[in-house]
């Protein structure tokens, strides 16, 4: 189960590749909604920890257009309900994240990432 | 007492390629059973385990902490090893997110200083370099204890990302046995990181003088 908080948190490994390597892009993802536990405390301490514009960005890749451009002064219920939904109740079971700098691709399959597939790459010549 | 994380869904023939709770398994949750208290106060957000096996571990600190109060983030490079974890989380209420990948290297980026408990029971067991190297390249469950020179191939590698990963409230657990040399790492994390760390339980079990090792700012 990817959801878009661990999303948030992946940048591209491939040897070489350490610039514009993060957010992976989606592709043919299949997904699923999957309640979770409202936890305003939990989400309220998360907020520092995230790349907002990728969470946006990643949403909407999803068709998800709920969360504002730049997050809130005011964490209100109803923004916090949102941000849960996005965070945490979007689940990516099958599908594939790319890398935008060395176009590398993540297989989900089953909901797991493949990571470790970075580690047969060749050394990447990063192109600027 | 928290109960041990039930593993009952996992069959023998997952225990081929996983490695089944054992002794230094039970140590680990000992140690965090102990710290269960503070580790509640101190509110953490992100916990990451590193070769999370079956699961069981971070299904146990999800106990601790609530299903909703934190991220469980879990790393294993043997595939099998995270459809063990995912499901083991979900059999006891904890939702885990498996990658499948070696050590921290996905998330190193993003997780600069912002990892609150990240837990390694590596592979410790001393054996030959080739074998240790074989193993993890293999991906299967001789990656979950074939440990090289001094049973410290693998765990030489994660230490020195320790203190990159640790937030200011961070909490690094390692599960390791006597022929790692738990004063010399101790020294090396506080020599070269800054890290402060303290024994948390020690104890012989079937031929093994197992430790869990707590670090700290």
């Amino acid at each position: 189960m990817v959801r878009l908080i661990t999303h948030n948190l992946l940048a591209c490994h491939v040897k070489g590749c350490t610039s514009n390597n993060f957010p992976l892009q989606f592709k043919d993802v299949q997904v699923e909604l999957r309640e979770a536990e409202f936890n305003p405390d939990f989400l309220r301490g998360f907020i520092p920890r995230l790349e907002w514009g990728a969470l946006v960005d990643a949403a909407r890749q999803l068709g998800d257009t709920s969360l504002p451009a730049e997050p809130p002064e005011m964490l209100d219920d109803d923004f916090l309900q949102k941000l849960h939904h996005v965070l945490l109740e979007v689940h990516i079971e099958e599908g594939a994240m790319i890398c935008p700098n060395c176009n590398h691709v993540y297989p989900i399959s089953n909901g797991i990432p493949n990571m470790a597939s970075a580690y047969h790459q060749p050394i990447h010549n990063v192109v600027n | 007492m928290i109960p041990t994380p039930d593993v009952s869904h996992l069959t023998k023939k997952d225990f081929e390629h996983v490695y089944e709770p054992a002794e230094d398994t039970f140590i680990l949750l000992d140690a965090l059973e102990q710290d269960a208290e503070s580790l509640r106060l101190s509110l953490p957000r992100v916990c990451l385990e590193i070769g999370s096996g079956s699961g069981c571990v971070s299904s146990f600190v999800g106990s601790i902490l609530g299903p909703s109060s934190a991220l469980y983030v879990a790393t294993d490079i043997n595939p099998h090893a995270c459809h063990c974890t995912k499901l083991t989380g979900r059999q006891n209420k904890t939702p885990i997110e498996p990658l499948n990948a070696s050590l921290a290297t996905p998330l190193m980026q993003r997780l600069k200083h912002a990892v609150d408990i990240l837990i390694f029971n590596p592979p410790y067991v001393p054996t030959y370099d080739d074998e240790a190297d074989g193993a993890q390249q293999g991906a299967d469950i001789q990656g979950a204890w074939a440990g090289g020179k001094d049973g410290m191939q693998v765990t030489d590698v994660l230490l020195d990302q320790v203190e990159n990963l640790l937030s200011p409230i961070g909490r690094f657990y390692l599960v390791a046995v006597k022929q790692n040399d738990v004063p010399a790492i101790r020294r090396r994390l506080l020599d070269t990181h800054g890290l402060q760390s303290e024994i948390v339980v020690q104890r012989r079990a079937g031929g093994e003088h197992l430790f869990v090792v707590r670090f700290s700012r």
